[in-house]
């Protein structure tokens, strides 16, 4: 089957889709988009979160079929160009990427929780991101990261 | 020196010496990192190529069968499928294997675990391939499992492999052999334990995968994620029958490791695939299949006995340690020598005794996890401290730090711990640091055990402060010629000095690539620093695990670049007519002793390109003694304290974690904030071992293989941490630092599990604790005390 949506703004065509298979398929095997990651495609560990129509949603978890004329927003398409979003560069900062496998994942989650609360705390900064797995960071740095980019939109 | 957080720590060694920025003792960001967050790492699941196609492993469902027939016609039939591949079809020899090749590449006429890889299918779509495996026709005689390895200890069980069902048995016989024939005769107090440690996953997030690309030269090149590129080339050549040369492997992004990409998974399978079909093969496991594509932390049983003065010095440690390999050998033998040379833990033991066994089982394959063998042993020691504390009416606390090694010490092999063991300053700094406070009034939900699931607001909640401290051995142990290699060239480029770092040496998170650069910027005085990605074009780096590559990767390239600065420092005093002793590299310049610059090095230099390649070995160890277990087998020693406290329902019997504090010796930081890095993700693996983390194996079956039944902590699980770092320069060390990423991963568990103990009561000589442990099913088991309530009135 063809799927038709627009991806990071643009309008993307996919042909023979197979009608088993993922948004996050699609996104990685046929639009060479693999920011969104596949850890465990069963919608447990986050790492494949990305934008459908401006909720985050486990990609892995979405049928292709479903992401028809609808709008996707990865990881890659959350900063124009070289620039990186103040959550990309915050994660960078705060030293909160080791492996990076789960890291696309919890930068649209944190995205997504600073868009909807610009100034969390710590115990509702673990509440929105406790979908998503990571196996190396044991979360410190990955918190001192909301953190540093709560604070660097504030002062945008 | 010592620090808790990075901006309070004293300037480094760059700092100190007048160096480079983003050297050594500096915390520049990774390198990879902008990749990273923006998406664009490419991992070994993310690589494509034109005319691709998808592999895919047909696995064993019996954990023990014959195998008396294979049928692949209707699976070669089914359209877009390319290949279809079994035993007979694997080139060279189908064996492979870290320490024993005894594991086939597939299986022929025997399967020995469940997941064990029969038949490969090559296909144009993963649905296809996987409709293809459902197409192949195998016939199994099914076969009675072994399932115990105490009866491989005891000789029980029918031989799994030739020579029988003990992998490795090592010895240890410390102090003197008079007192070893009846140990408890010499001690004021006994205390005894059997204990056990479920079956760990390494549950990193890229799953097993790679691309396999045939070469027109016969060869083939292989894309994948690793842990050491020259022994996977080595037994992948030796699969397909093919000299070394021919098999070309490049490091592709790693998405976790800690022990799990040690073994070979999808490497041999993908390159079969892709000579047989003359197409590039990709191959991605799924989650399910990385639970049986690759190794696990052996499961342990283990009984102790601790012998001690009524002034709680301990005076024998006795013990048996069974580990379980299952099917196939991996690296067992190592964890076991790991074990037992551990296994007294990091205290002054005059008389030890301890056998510890690895043992073949239909289980599922172990090998390498973080901690390697120490792990296991620290659960079993750290609780028999706690017993003996008990026994004593002493602080758990206090009897660690009245036993805990010191410098000058020797550990149960022997061994003179030659440089820093801090062993009782450790424990006191996470004893001295702030309890978190007690909660007031109506709690909120979400810092209790349960969480928004409402299942308390405080009520048969318990509070409890637990100690685990551990030791481990870095790098690689026993004899072993333990190297790595370096190439480093200084050229120049745009007017400006620029080096080049190549090794071999697997970045898989914790940030070797950035820590390379660190080193040639300090020794080379030069700002710009590109760390090539990592192929077996050049020499061996060795294998990122044992806590080795800072140390072993970081000598090779600080060597190679000291011969570098050499070779530029004599050019300039032969072109400059000065001595060579009074010149270093400093500011992207040559400078004399007072820091003055002589001439740039891009004047200096112009065309010319100064390029070493150097093999740097940390100094040797020995074999241990085969009867009594003594030697100088290990390299360094390293060791960390927890200090965890916990709430506990104890009507649910769930458990959180509310502090997990953690002191460790790192000798010296190359990246302070890499190293709180290690200690928050070791300490955080620990946890999970502690209250959550099991493969749950039934008659030789894997009961949880996703990550929907197999848990690993969250971020509601992990509490705060404070981390107190020391930095006790190891003067045998590059720059002396002491390899950091282990250690945390040992003492966090017993610390979890000590605090949970002193908040129930409860005996708890198993992890994972699981609530049946702590709610009113179980018995409270020995040791009980009446829990102290840490909410409410």
């Amino acid at each position: 089957m063809r799927v038709t949506c627009t991806v990071n703004g643009e309008q993307r065509t996919a042909d023979d889709v197979w009608p088993g298979e993922s948004l996050l398929f699609v996104l990685r095997e046929r639009l060479g988009l693999p920011g969104a990651k596949n850890a465990c495609e069963q919608g447990e560990c986050g790492s494949c979160t990305v934008y459908l129509d401006g909720l985050p949603v486990c990609s892995c978890l979405v049928a292709a079929g479903q992401a028809e004329g609808r709008e996707v927003v990865t990881v890659e398409g959350l900063a124009a160009d070289e620039a990186l979003d103040p959550v990309q560069q915050a994660f960078v900062d705060a030293g909160a990427v080791q492996c990076g496998f789960c890291t696309p994942g919890l930068i649209v989650a944190t995205h997504d929780l600073l868009a909807r609360e610009p100034h969390p705390d710590d115990v509702t900064i673990r509440e929105a991101l406790a979908g998503n797995l990571c196996r190396c960071t044991g979360y410190e740095k990955i918190l001192d990261a909301v953190r540093l980019a709560a604070d660097a939109q504030a002062s945008r | 020196m010592t620090w808790t957080d990075v901006t309070e720590r004293p300037g480094g060694v760059a700092a100190g010496a007048g160096g480079t920025a983003g050297g050594v003792g500096d915390s520049p960001t990774r390198p990879d990192g902008t990749l990273k967050v923006r998406g664009e790492f490419a991992y070994s699941s993310d690589l494509w190529m034109d005319g691709m196609l998808w592999g895919a492993t047909l696995r064993s469902p019996h954990p023990h069968a014959r195998i008396t027939r294979i049928e692949t016609a209707r699976a070669l039939a089914l359209t877009g499928v390319f290949a279809v591949l079994t035993h007979e079809d694997v080139p060279g020899v189908n064996a492979y294997g870290l320490e024993h090749k005894d594991q086939p590449v597939l299986a022929e006429d025997r399967v020995r675990y469940q997941g064990e890889p029969v038949a490969l299918v090559a296909a144009d779509h993963p649905e296809t391939a996987r409709r293809a495996l459902a197409l192949i026709e195998i016939d199994y005689e099914e076969l009675e499992p072994v399932t115990d390895p105490r009866t491989a200890v005891d000789g029980s069980a029918p031989p799994l492999h030739p020579g029988g069902n003990v992998v490795r048995h090592v010895r240890i016989r410390h102090g003197d052999p008079q007192v070893h024939e009846d140990p408890a005769a010499h001690a004021d107090v006994v205390v005894h334990g059997d204990y056990e440690v479920g079956m760990q996953d390494q549950a990193f997030l890229g799953p097993e995968s790679g691309l396999a690309v045939p070469a027109p030269d016969g060869g083939v090149d292989l894309y994948v994620a690793t842990q050491w590129l020259h022994v996977d080339r080595g037994q992948v050549a030796h699969a397909l029958g093919l000299d070394e040369e021919l098999v070309r492997i490049t490091l592709a992004g790693v998405g976790g490791a800690f022990g799990a990409r040690e073994d070979l998974s999808m490497q041999v399978h993908a390159c079969m695939l892709a000579l047989r079909t003359r197409r590039p093969v990709k191959m991605v496991y799924s989650r399910e299949e990385s639970f049986f594509g690759h190794v696990h932390r052996h499961p342990a049983r283990m009984r102790y006995e601790h012998g001690a003065t009524r002034d709680g010095r301990l005076v024998y440690v006795k013990a048996e340690i069974v580990l379980d390999g299952g099917a196939y050998a991996s690296s067992t033998p190592a964890v076991v020598a790991n074990a037992a040379t551990l296994g007294a833990g990091p205290y002054v033991v005059p008389h030890v005794i301890i056998d510890c066994y690895g043992t073949y089982t239909n289980n599922p394959p172990c090998g390498a996890m973080r901690g390697f063998g120490a792990v296991q042993a620290a659960f079993g020691y750290e609780s028999q401290m706690d017993r003996l504390a008990d026994e004593l009416g002493l602080d758990p606390a206090e009897v660690r730090i009245r036993n805990g090694l010191t410098e000058g010490d020797r550990v149960a092999t022997g061994q003179l711990l030659d440089s820093a063991a801090p062993v009782a300053e450790l424990v006191r700094r996470v004893r001295e640091m702030p309890l978190p406070a007690a909660p007031q009034g109506v709690p909120d939900l979400r810092t209790l055990p349960g969480g928004v699931a409402n299942t308390t607001h405080g009520e048969g909640v318990v509070r409890g402060v637990g100690y685990g401290v551990g030791i481990k051995n870095i790098c690689f142990s026993e004899g072993f010629d333990d190297y790595s290699t370096a190439r480093v060239r200084l050229a120049v480029a745009a007017g400006e000095p620029v080096v080049l770092v190549h090794t071999a040496a697997v970045e898989v998170g914790q940030g070797l690539v950035t820590l390379q650069g660190q080193i040639a910027r300090t020794e080379l005085g030069v700002r710009q620093v590109t760390v090539q990605t990592a192929d077996t074009s050049v020499g061996s780096a060795g294998s990122t695990s044992a806590s080795r590559q800072s140390y072993v990767t970081g000598g090779a390239v600080r060597a190679a670049c000291q011969e570098v600065a050499a070779v530029v420092r004599r050019h300039a005093a032969e072109r400059l007519g000065l001595d060579v002793t009074r010149l270093r590299l400093a500011s992207g310049a040559v400078v004399d002793a007072d820091g003055t610059e002589v001439v740039g090095l891009a004047e200096l230099l112009g065309d010319e390109v100064v390029e070493r390649t150097v093999e740097w070995r940390h100094r040797p160890t020995t074999t241990l003694d085969p009867d009594t277990g003594q030697g100088d087998a290990h390299v360094q020693f390293a060791f960390a304290a927890h200090r965890a406290v916990v709430d506990v329902d104890v009507e649910l019997g769930l458990v959180k974690v509310v502090a997990l504090d953690c002191a460790q010796d790192v000798g010296t930081a190359i990246h302070p904030d890499a190293v709180l890095g290690q200690i928050h993700g070791g300490s955080a693996q620990g946890l999970g071992l502690a209250v959550m983390e099991e493969i749950q194996v039934v008659d030789g079956l894997v009961r949880n293989p996703s990550f929907t039944d197999y848990l690993i902590p969250t971020v509601l699980d992990m509490p705060p941490m404070r981390v107190d770092v020391l930095e006790l320069a190891d003067p045998h060390a590059p720059y002396g630092l002491r390899g950091v990423g282990e250690p945390p991963t040992i003492s966090s568990t017993p610390a979890v599990v000590a605090a949970i103990r002193a908040a129930t009561g409860r005996a708890l000589t198993r992890v994972p604790v699981r609530p049946e442990h702590l709610v009113a099913l179980a018995p409270a088991g020995a040791g009980a005390r009446t829990p102290e309530p840490a909410v409410g009135d």
